[in-house]
């Protein structure tokens, strides 16, 4: 896939970019507040303990029975850097959205709209887009800003969509059709528009766009909501084994200092992944962002990871926008030369890529020079919907090239050549000439026939063009478990030709948007999640049936509404990157709560002996990292607890490097890297930690 | 470890899990027939008819609870009625009189929770007609509530549209699969040569010219239920290590292979009836590995001598010899109390309070885990709780959202899984905790220091486990013991019933989602690597610190001296 060419929106600030980390130490201390900390179970018993032990620690000072408060000290101490550590992890991820939430908030600027009042005159009044109300319209004329999110009902315009998207290509909006939508913010460049309001003041695009990226912590993620239950849970465990050591401890004819069982229950609570869980969200909504790809929720992400099924439009996913021909194919009776010149001058005022296609084929191929339209005195005949043909007249005579089919019907009637209906089957061209379109079809191109001055000289093979590299796409994403379908218009048989070439699943030809939403609703009954992306009014209703639906940006108002994801770029290869976004959001959160759990067992090893020396002298044997003293022991376990917080937050930013590989792999690798690693890890950078306590003379 | 030693496991393992596999099969079609025609359908039939229109129904897994619930709470009260009015009913050759008011609590919630935690000796207080009316019935139904509650689980999970009816399921497993079972072992333990008879004591003149009481009764019936049921009770206050209760070599591996053999089997038939055997064969080779580490743990442990004769001169080269009957040797003391211990049973076949202090641990782990093959159904069920942790974090690492056999696990479902494990965890921790530090436990301990915390450990792990019987020496006919420990016992027993049931009730009211390659695989090595790791970590730690302040501080205290 070419993710070459997915844009930046903007420079994206690096990590240690000052911009983000400076505002991200005051953001946590500012975060320290109970009332915003509570949303995270961990931390916030993190936070209930260390004021607790703060509160025993000035208890001591107060007393001044002389004893070294030194070791109290940097326990109470670190008991708050992590905290301070855990709200910087998530500051730090939400830098980055809020850099750019102001810039998109300088494009935001206040702007007067001309407010039609009357529609006869035409007359305008001058009013703030605050002060728009639905369905008003407003002229939009060249260098102005579009006041807010509409529909154009006249006009065409080309405009700049910098300021959403990061392209600075102006685009044609356009009434009708499905790019009528435009955005507020938005720069119309040239011509002008009427466009009537559909967004409330506060409630557009780029109103919501701020705030999506500003705070995605306030979307709901399922997972993150179920993880933080499990947290909760294991903090309730571990609530216990500690709470019943005094107990345990009283039998035994000793007590345990209340730091020290602090020290324990924190180590031991799972506040890495609790300290990290906020950012690893933030980070992976960001990188959608990143992607030009805008979630409407958080749900939406995770549900990208779960999907089973991508329905892809053929044309724009797959092959190449544009179908080039490739060959022509003259009739009995006709050379191919003339044939070539006829789809030339036919094709020379054709602007779209396949008429360009044409016109390049036959200079190549055939060495014919493209001529100007105006000297040969040629009108050019657009294609329109009706015709299915375009074509130019020269004084009498005339060339049509078009669909088979069209073609045929235009001979018919102008009673020459070809005829269906009228005679019991086809003529003998007629004949020739499906024979060689269903050929052509067969391999997945498309015909198109050319007539000239009623008689039929043949067909032009224009070739889809599979992307390249897309095939290998498809192959990973099978390993992955997820099944690829080909929409497309064409033919069956067209369709399973280019299907093969691709190497998708499945394919759906000849298909409505009612064949789509059926093809979902089937796929889904079969316990199946999916996701599409479409950008036309129609595609609406099965947007909103997917589970992801991914909304082109240049596509129409209600598309952009039925999808839980708008891809600014409208680039519907992206949805294969999204999916691959989600399963990484998920896969780092599942990581690094592997990592957390694990680190447990080497903090058991370095803290319970240390605890319990002085009522056991032989439990010095369970000292199997040979830590220096008893004190140093907690004091190191507790440094390791705060500061792999720290070591882990570009990996929480990041996400954990991801593979499209099957399950069964990936979870080998997760697990041996933070399973075993997260067994291995502690134990030598508590005894690291211990060796520099030690050296440094801290207990 | 000596070869004999070696092939003494192998074989007693070996052969439980030989047979677990055809039981397993014969269980799932007992269980869960197919509803059209057949044998089994003709049961059903039968039992939906002794049971009424209430074994008519569908139900769901909230009446299935409920109905459960009420069963039992009939089942406790018959038999705290029996036991309590012993001294008026029949079948007393001996005249046994009353029993104490918080003994008789004890003892109903002990057998009615499939613990059979005995504070009191058989021989000594009960009747016949308590030990067989009572006690040995409870034996039958609380065994064959746990598997029913596991059918029901299963049948949730395969996604039927009831998870069965408990009433008709209560029946299948005490008629089809218990009473056949138990009849093929008991014919087999008569011939090994132990007593059923319902006379009264044999009074007997010894060649010294004394007069001996010997105590005997129907105890093959009572014994195989014991072991089969994963109950534990026995007839007699020594339990397996009397020679009337395990008179020889044979009857020892009889029944220590009956005692795993069951919970083997409701793996398989779990397997079967979600229609996963694979998943069921890789639950199946988790348990085993823990079940194999702890028995080889023990043995090597116990093939050590006791500290207790250190100082005496006495050549040890055998292994730890006290506490055991000399007629089985150092190996199958440990080995027995691991499997009796991982299955929830509780019979004994030497003094647990004996033991080395590391083979000691190993008994304690069983019962921390709580599912190493566990209890008859409710172990496997008990499994099902790590698998749903396990799967939850296992889930995210393969990037999706968590799912169990197509179900999606969410909050609910996490939610009730931890539930139950903190509950178990707070069972343990919190009872030790509030004996170790009051009198109410120092006092009835037989044994100071670490040791002695040790057996406070094991009788309240051993509570909630629902495994067995003050095995640790702790003295307990005192009140407060008797009313927490039987208290635990009942909310012990039906919360990691009720909260899985839950759980699967909660699952099948969404949609099952397909499994494709992207999905979490749970028939593989890698997650049984995940499921030991989730057991090891969520489960076993819990309970390190207290484990390092008594047998582990136990064996360095040792190991220094």
């Amino acid at each position: 896939m070419q993710s070459s060419h997915v844009r930046k929106r903007m420079s994206v600030a690096s990590l240690t970019d000052p911009q983000i980390i400076v505002p991200a130490v005051g953001s946590a201390f500012a975060k320290l507040d109970p009332r915003t900390l509570v949303k995270n179970p961990v931390m916030f018993v993190v936070e209930i303990v260390a004021a607790l032990s703060t509160v025993f620690l000035l208890q001591d000072v107060l007393a001044r029975d002389g004893q070294d408060l030194g070791f109290a000290l940097q326990i109470v101490a670190w008991l708050w850097f992590t905290i301070l550590f855990a709200n910087f992890a998530e500051a730090v991820a939400e830098g980055r959205g809020k850099a750019q939430a102001s810039t998109l908030r300088q494009t935001r600027e206040e702007t007067i709209a001309k407010l039609i009042v009357d529609e006869k005159t035409e007359l305008t009044v001058p009013t703030p887009a605050s002060k728009l109300g639905l369905g008003q319209i407003v002229l939009v004329e060249a260098g102005d800003l579009i006041p807010s999110d509409g529909e154009v009902v006249e006009g065409v315009a080309s405009v700049n969509e910098a300021a959403v998207t990061g392209e600075s290509a102006p685009v044609v909006r356009e009434a009708g059709g499905d790019r009528s939508a435009v955005t507020g913010g938005t720069l119309v460049v040239s011509d002008w528009l009427k466009v009537r309001i559909t967004a409330a003041p506060g409630t557009t695009f780029l109103d919501r766009m701020i705030r999506l990226v500003e705070a995605p912590s306030a979307r709901r993620h399922p997972t993150k909501l179920r993880l933080t239950v499990l947290l909760a849970g294991l903090t309730l465990i571990f609530l216990i084994v500690v709470a019943t050591i005094p107990s345990f401890a009283s039998y035994a004819g000793g007590t345990i200092p209340l730091l020290v069982l602090a020290a324990l229950f924190v180590a031991l609570i799972p506040t890495t992944i609790g300290a990290l869980l906020s950012a690893i969200g933030i980070a992976g909504m960001d990188r959608l962002v990143r992607f030009n790809v805008l979630a409407m929720s958080g749900r939406a992400v995770e549900a990208a990871g779960d999907v089973d099924t991508l329905l892809l439009d053929k044309t724009g996913t797959i092959t190449l926008g544009n179908r080039e021909a490739a060959e022509f194919i003259p009739m009995k009776g006709a050379s191919e030369q003339e044939l070539a010149d006829a789809a030339q001058i036919a094709s020379l005022a054709d602007e779209t890529p396949e008429g360009r296609s044409i016109v390049v084929l036959a200079k190549e191929k055939y060495g014919i020079r493209g001529r100007d339209i105006h000297e040969l005195g040629a009108t050019f005949i657009p294609f329109s919907a009706q015709t299915r043909m375009s074509g130019v007249d020269i004084g009498g005579s005339w060339i049509r090239k078009g669909a088979v089919d069209a073609v045929l019907v235009h001979l018919d009637a102008s009673g020459t050549q070809g005829n269906r209906k009228k005679t019991t089957g086809l003529t003998e061209a007629g004949h020739e000439i499906d024979a060689i379109a269903e050929s052509i079809s067969k391999s997945g191109g498309t015909p198109l026939a050319v007539a000239k001055d009623g008689k039929l000289l043949g067909v032009i093979h224009l070739k889809d063009i599979v992307k390249g590299g897309i095939r290998e796409r498809f192959a990973e994403l099978r390993r992955m478990g997820i099944r690829t379908i080909m929409i497309t218009g064409d033919n069956p048989m067209t369709a399973a030709a280019i299907a093969a070439e691709a190497g998708v699943d499945d394919f759906l030809a000849q298909a409505t948007p009612e064949d789509k939403l059926k093809l979902i609703r089937a796929e889904q009954a079969k316990g199946k999640l999916v996701a599409m992306c479409g950008d036309g009014t129609n595609d609406a209703p099965a947007l909103a049936q997917s589970d992801v639906g991914v909304a082109m940006n240049t596509g129409t108002q209600a598309a952009r509404e039925a999808g839980n994801m708008v891809d600014l770029d409208s680039n519907p290869t992206k949805l294969i990157e999204i999916v691959e976004i989600g399963k990484q959001l998920l896969m780092t959160r599942g990581a690094l709560t592997t990592f957390s759990i694990a680190n447990d067992v080497a903090k058991y090893f370095a803290i319970i002996p240390a605890m319990f020396i002085a009522l056991y002298p032989q439990l010095d044997a369970l000292n199997v990292m040979g830590l220096a003293t008893p004190q140093s022991a907690i004091l190191s376990a507790i440094i390791f607890n705060a500061l792999i917080i720290i070591a882990l937050i570009p990996l929480a930013l990041r996400g954990i490097s991801y593979r499209p590989l099957g399950a069964a792999a990936v979870l080998r690798r997760n697990l041996l890297i933070y399973g075993l690693g997260g067994l291995i890890v502690p134990f030598i950078g508590i005894k690291l930690i211990d060796v520099l306590v030690t050296a440094l003379h801290l207990a | 470890m000596p070869l004999t030693a070696i092939l003494f496991v192998v074989f007693i393992v070996g052969t439980a899990i030989a047979l677990s596999w055809p039981l397993g099969r014969y269980m799932r079609w007992a269980m869960d027939p197919a509803p059209a025609g057949g044998v089994a359908a003709r049961f059903t039939g039968a039992f939906q008819w002794t049971g009424g229109r209430i074994a008519r129904v569908q139900q769901d897994w909230k009446r299935y609870v409920v109905t459960m619930l009420i069963f039992n709470v009939v089942m406790f009260i018959v038999s705290f009625s029996i036991l309590a009015l012993q001294q008026y009913l029949p079948l007393n050759p001996d005249g046994k009189g009353a029993i104490d008011g918080s003994l008789v609590f004890n003892t109903a919630a002990s057998f009615t929770s499939n613990t059979n935690l005995q504070h009191y000796s058989g021989e000594v207080s009960l009747s016949y007609f308590s030990q067989l009316g009572a006690l040995m019935w409870l034996q039958f139904v609380s065994a064959a509530t746990g598997i029913a509650a596991l059918a029901a689980l299963a049948r949730g999970l395969a996604g039927r549209e009831s998870v069965g009816n408990f009433f008709v399921d209560v029946q299948r497993a005490t008629f089809l699969v218990l009473l056949p079972a138990a009849l093929v072992v008991a014919s087999l333990m008569l011939i090994g040569g132990m007593p059923m008879t319902f006379q009264g004591a044999a009074h007997v003149m010894t060649l010294e010219g004394a007069e001996q009481v010997i105590a005997r009764g129907p105890v093959a019936a009572f014994l195989t239920i014991k072991q089969l049921g994963t109950n534990g009770g026995g007839f007699f206050g020594p339990n397996s290590t009397h020679p009337l209760e395990n008179p020889n070599f044979w009857t020892n591996a009889l029944s220590m292979i009956s005692i795993v053999l069951i919970p083997m089997a409701c793996v398989w038939m779990f397997g079967r009836i979600v229609g996963r055997l694979r998943h069921a064969a890789v639950v199946f080779g988790v348990m085993l590995v823990l079940l194999l580490a702890k028995i080889t743990g023990a043995v090597y442990f116990e093939s050590a001598p006791t500290a207790a004769f250190a100082d005496l001169p006495i050549t040890q080269n055998v292994g730890n010899l006290e506490g055991k009957e000399m007629r089985f040797g150092a190996t199958s003391g440990p080995t027995w109390a691991v499997l009796t211990t991982s299955t929830s049973n509780g019979s004994v076949g030497a003094m647990h309070d004996s033991l080395n202090p590391l083979t000691g641990v190993m008994p304690m782990v069983g019962m921390w885990l709580n599912a190493t093959f566990g209890g008859v159904g409710v172990g496997m069920i008990n499994m099902f709780l790590y698998i749903i942790v396990a799967v939850f974090i296992a889930g995210m690492m393969v990037g999706r959202s968590p799912e169990y056999l197509g179900w999606r696990v969410e909050s609910r479902e996490v939610r009730l899984a931890i539930l139950a494990l903190v509950a178990h965890g707070l069972f343990i921790l919190g009872g030790t905790a509030i004996f170790a530090a009051t009198p109410w436990g120092t006092e009835a301990l037989n044994n100071t220091g670490p040791h002695g915390f040790s057996e406070v450990l094991y009788e309240f792990s051993s509570a909630s486990a629902n495994t067995d019987r003050a095995s640790r020496g702790w003295a307990t006919t005192r009140s407060p013991g008797n009313v927490s420990t039987g208290t635990i016992m009942l909310l012990a027993r039906f919360i990691p019933i009720i909260l899985p049931l839950a759980i699967v009730g909660s699952l099948m009211t969404k949609r099952r989602t397909a499994e494709s390659a992207g999905t979490l695989g749970v028939d593989d090595g890698t997650f049984a690597a995940m499921l030991l790791l989730t057991i090891l970590i969520v489960g076993a730690l819990t309970f390190f610190p207290a484990g390092t302040l008594g047998p582990v501080a136990e064996h360095f205290a040792y190991a220094v001296r």
